[in-house]
């Protein structure tokens, strides 16, 4: 239904457990996918799992130095980029009063300047195409808060003002800038949680159940499409109807 | 008109589909030629790739009219 065939995109943290299924999804609709992030051994999981070209890109997202050759690089990979999804996160939680210096710029630094800066790059390329799809993946967290993650939930919020406001300066290049976020989905961390952790959380969520990393990824798909291209600015919450706004 | 100015008047044309008689020297981007900002950076990002010279922000913001452009680049090129 959502074809994107000929398009070229880009994913950071694609080696993560949301990532790597929008990178596979992007790459089952048709696109050519551009990996990238820290672990090069498990990017080329992914890599193996998509089944046809898919450029590796290792990037540390907390130097910006790196961040800044990523996507000419990309580019130069792929002759050129349609979609980026900042997809990359890391956590550093403790509780507000607590909260290291460094624990807040790292965040900080990987969350949300890294994703500022990658969005600049593919905007020259965009805007001369006159055809982008920038995607954020936000989290529940962002728009409600979330105790011990004052770091995480301001970098998460953040995206979801930068792409706002990015939406209003490119929406007449036929650009589209948006946020997706994620509540709770399935993955190594949510498996370690114990059983009263788990019913806690279940009981906080209409539909019952944690959410899977592919239904996260389908919306990513979605977002980047031609389907989509009157949709901008907009943060599309997959939460199962933990938070309905 | 200097290669510059004609060079320069190209990209104005193509840019903002305006006609070419419309581009003279006290032309205003903006208020004449129909530009809104975004446009206006895109002209800079346009002449910078066709001169291949980095123009800074505080000099781009300077360059109001197809003239103000055409005296930015034949310094910048000279």
């Amino acid at each position: 239904m959502f074809d994107l065939t000929g398009k070229r995109a880009l994913v950071t943290g694609a080696s993560g457990g949301i990532g790597r299924e929008i990178a596979k999804a992007l790459a089952s609709a048709g696109a050519t996918v551009a990996l990238s992030g820290t672990r090069v051994a498990a990017l080329e999981d992914v890599q193996r799992e998509i089944g046809k070209p898919s450029p590796i890109l290792p990037c540390n997202l907390s130097n910006l130095d790196e961040v800044d050759r990523l996507v000419p690089a990309a580019e130069a990979a792929l002759g050129g980029l349609d979609i980026l999804v900042n997809n990359a996160g890391m956590t550093r939680d403790n509780l507000f009063m607590r909260m290291k210096n460094e624990e807040w710029d790292e965040v900080l630094l990987v969350n949300l300047t890294a994703a500022f800066h990658l969005t600049r790059a593919v905007l020259r390329g965009m805007m001369k195409q006159r055809y982008g799809r920038i995607i954020g993946i936000s989290s529940v967290v962002g728009v409600v808060g979330n105790p011990g993650q004052g770091n995480y939930a301001a970098t998460k919020a953040g995206l979801i003002g930068m792409n706002k406001a990015l939406a209003h300066e490119v929406a007449s290049r036929g650009i589209t800038v948006n946020s997706i976020a994620p509540g709770f989905i399935s993955s190594a961390m949510t498996d370690d949680l114990n059983d009263k952790q788990r019913d806690a959380i279940l009981s906080s969520i209409p539909a019952g159940r944690l959410g899977t990393a592919p239904e996260v990824a389908a919306c990513a798909v979605f977002l980047a499409s031609d389907a989509a291209a009157y949709v901008t600015g907009h943060t599309l919450n997959v939460n199962g109807g933990m938070v309905m706004i | 008109m200097s290669d510059i100015a004609d060079r320069v008047r190209k990209i104005v044309v193509e840019h903002l589909n305006v006609d070419a008689e419309k581009v003279v020297e006290k032309a205003s981007f903006i208020d004449d030629l129909g530009a809104d900002s975004l446009d206006q950076v895109e002209l800079v990002m346009a002449f910078e790739e066709e001169f291949s010279v980095e123009i800074p922000d505080d000099a781009a913001e300077s360059i109001q009219t197809f003239g103000d452009a055409v005296s930015f680049l034949t310094k910048a090129v000279g």
